[in-house]
C-alpha cells in the first residue's frame, strides 16, 4: 500500500487547481461539439441518412400494389403499416451508430474523456434521431396519403412517431452498444431490441387507430411520452455500461 | 507537477494465459517508461489497464497515491491515451477532428491552437483536407497533434511511431523527452529503438509471465 496520508494533500491540490482551470461549460461545450460533429459526419455521408427513409417509402409504395388498392382495406390496416414499417427503417439504421467510432478508434477517446460516457452517448442518440426518426416522422403522413389514411389523423401519425422513434433511438443504442464490437452484431441486436419495441410499437399505432376512430389518442400519446421520459432517464446510462462492456472485450 | 501512476500485483489473464502476473510498477514524474516485449506479450493489454479502459484484470491500480476508482476523475483529466487506432475521422479534416477533441476535454477551443498543433506535427497546409485523403503516417500525425493541442501530464502511447517518417519519429522522440523533462510522464510501446537518456526506463512482459524490472 503506497502512504496515502503524504500524498493527498498534493492530490487535492492537483485537482482544486484543475477545476479553477477547466472553463464552466466543459460538459455543455464537449456535446454541442458531438451533436456538430455526428451531424457533419453524416451529412457527408448522405446515403446512410437517406437508406431507412427510402426504405420506409418503398415498402409502404409497395403495400397497395401487393395487396389491394381498396381505399376501406388500406385505411384498416395504415396505422400499424406505417408504424410497423418506421419501426424497421429506424432499425436498419441503428447498427451503424457506434461501429464507426469503434473502427477508427475514436470510441476508446470517447470514454477516455473526463465528461460523463452518459451524456456524451445521449448526445450521440440525439443526433440519430434527428436523421432518422424526425423525418420519417414528418414523412409519414405523406405516405399516409398512399395508404388513404382518413383526414384528422396525420397530425396524431406524426407525433406519435416522433415520440416513439425517440425511444425508439434510445433503446436500439443499448442494443447497439451492446454489440458494437461483433462483426457481425447486426442479427444480435434486431432479436435483443425488438422485444423492448413491442410496447412502443403498440402504444404508437394505438394512438393513430384511436384518432381515427375518434377515440382520443391523448391517453396513447401520454403513454408515449411516458416510455420516452423512461428511457431518456434509465437509458444513457445502459448505453454508458454497454459501451464500457464492448471495449472491455 | 506531482503525479504517481503505481500498480500493485497486477495480474491479467487472457485465453487461459497469464499475460503477466505480480507485475509491480511505479511510476513518477520526469519520466519515460517503455513496456517492452515481444508480439503478444501483453503490451498493449497492459497500456489499456494502466489507462483505465480494461477492468478485467487482479491487482490494484493507484493514481497519486489513491486507488483508482476514487480518483478516477482526476486521472481521466490528467490522462492523454493515443492507441493503435489514431482516432482519426476520416470524413472530417484535421480542424475538425482536432476541434472534437478540443471540446472533448471540455474546452471550447481556438482555432490558432489547433493551427499551431498541427503546423508542430508536419501538416501546416493540410489543415481542410479531408483526413480520409492523408496518408497513415499524416493521420497518425493528425492524433500526434493532439500531444501539443491539450497539454496533460500523463502520456499513453500504443505505438506512437507506427507509419511515421525517420525526421518524424526523431522530433516525436525529442518531444518526448521534454515532456518528460518539463515533469510530465510518458508510457510508451514500441519497437523502435529510443534513445538512452536519464528519463527513459524500462519494463520488460516476456511470454507466459515471466517479467523483469530494469531500473
Amino acid at each position: 500500500m503506497p502512504n496515502t496520508e503524504s500524498l493527498s494533500p498534493a492530490t487535492e491540490g492537483r485537482t482544486s487547481a484543475r477545476g479553477a482551470r477547466e472553463p464552466a461549460g466543459g460538459l455543455a461545450v464537449a456535446l454541442w461539439a458531438t451533436l456538430r460533429r455526428d451531424l457533419v459526419l453524416l451529412m457527408r455521408r448522405r446515403s446512410e441518412v437517406l437508406n431507412p427513409l427510402v426504405f420506409f417509402a418503398l415498402v409502404i409504395t409497395l403495400f397497395p400494389i401487393g395487396i389491394s388498392p381498396d381505399p376501406d382495406l388500406l385505411a384498416t390496416i395504415a396505422p400499424g403499416l406505417l408504424w410497423v414499417a418506421a419501426l424497421l427503417a429506424a432499425l436498419l439504421s441503428l447498427d451503424s451508430l457506434f461501429r464507426g467510432d469503434f473502427d477508427d478508434g475514436s470510441l476508446e477517446q470517447l470514454l477516455l474523456t473526463p465528461q460523463p460516457l452518459p451524456m456524451l452517448g445521449l448526445a450521440k442518440v440525439a443526433v440519430h434521431w434527428l436523421l432518422t426518426g424526425l423525418p420519417l416522422a414528418l414523412m409519414a403522413p405523406v405516405l399516409g396519403i398512399m395508404l388513404s389514411l382518413p383526414a384528422g389523423s396525420y397530425l396524431v401519425l406524426a407525433v406519435s412517431l416522433a415520440l416513439g422513434t425517440a425511444s425508439l433511438s434510445l433503446i436500439g443504442a443499448i442494443g447497439a452498444a451492446l454489440t458494437v464490437g461483433l462483426s457481425r452484431g447486426g442479427v444480435l441486436l434486431s432479436l435483443l431490441v425488438l422485444p423492448l419495441y413491442i410496447p412502443v410499437l403498440i402504444f404508437g399505432a394505438g394512438a393513430v387507430q384511436a384518432a381515427i376512430l375518434g377515440d382520443g389518442a391523448l391517453a396513447h400519446l401520454a403513454i408515449l411520452g411516458a416510455l420516452l421520459a423512461l428511457a431518456l432517464m434509465l437509458a444513457p446510462w445502459a448505453i454508458a455500461a454497454s459501451l464500457r462492456i464492448s471495449i472491455n472485450g | 507537477m506531482t503525479l504517481s501512476l503505481q500498480a500493485r500485483k497486477l495480474a491479467c489473464e487472457r485465453d487461459d494465459r497469464w499475460l503477466f502476473e505480480d507485475l509491480d510498477l511505479d511510476i513518477q514524474a520526469g519520466e519515460i517508461v517503455r513496456i517492452e516485449g515481444p508480439n503478444g506479450s501483453g503490451k498493449t493489454t497492459l497500456l489499456k489497464i494502466l489507462s483505465g479502459q480494461l477492468a478485467d484484470y487482479q491487482g490494484e491500480l493507484f493514481w497519486n497515491g489513491l486507488p483508482m476508482r476514487e480518483s478516477r476523475q482526476a486521472f481521466l483529466e490528467s490522462l492523454l491515451y493515443l492507441g493503435h487506432a489514431p482516432g482519426v475521422k476520416a470524413a472530417l479534416t484535421p480542424q475538425e477532428n482536432l476541434a472534437w477533441y478540443q471540446a472533448l476535454a471540455g474546452d471550447s477551443g481556438s482555432e490558432a491552437a489547433r493551427l499551431t498543433s498541427l503546423a508542430s506535427v508536419g501538416l501546416a497546409g493540410f489543415e481542410d483536407v479531408p483526413a480520409g485523403q492523408l496518408s497513415a503516417g499524416q493521420q497518425r500525425r493528425v492524433a500526434l497533434a493532439r500531444l501539443e493541442l491539450t497539454p496533460r501530464p500523463l502520456w499513453v502511447l500504443d505505438e506512437p511511431f507506427t507509419a511515421i517518417d525517420r525526421d518524424g519519429v526523431e522530433a516525436l522522440e525529442e518531444r518526448l523527452i521534454e515532456h518528460a523533462r518539463a515533469g510530465g510522464c510518458v508510457l510508451v510501446t514500441t519497437h523502435h529503438p529510443l534513445r538512452q537518456t536519464d528519463e527513459l526506463r524500462r519494463v520488460s512482459l516476456g511470454g507466459g509471465g515471466q517479467r523483469h524490472a530494469e531500473h
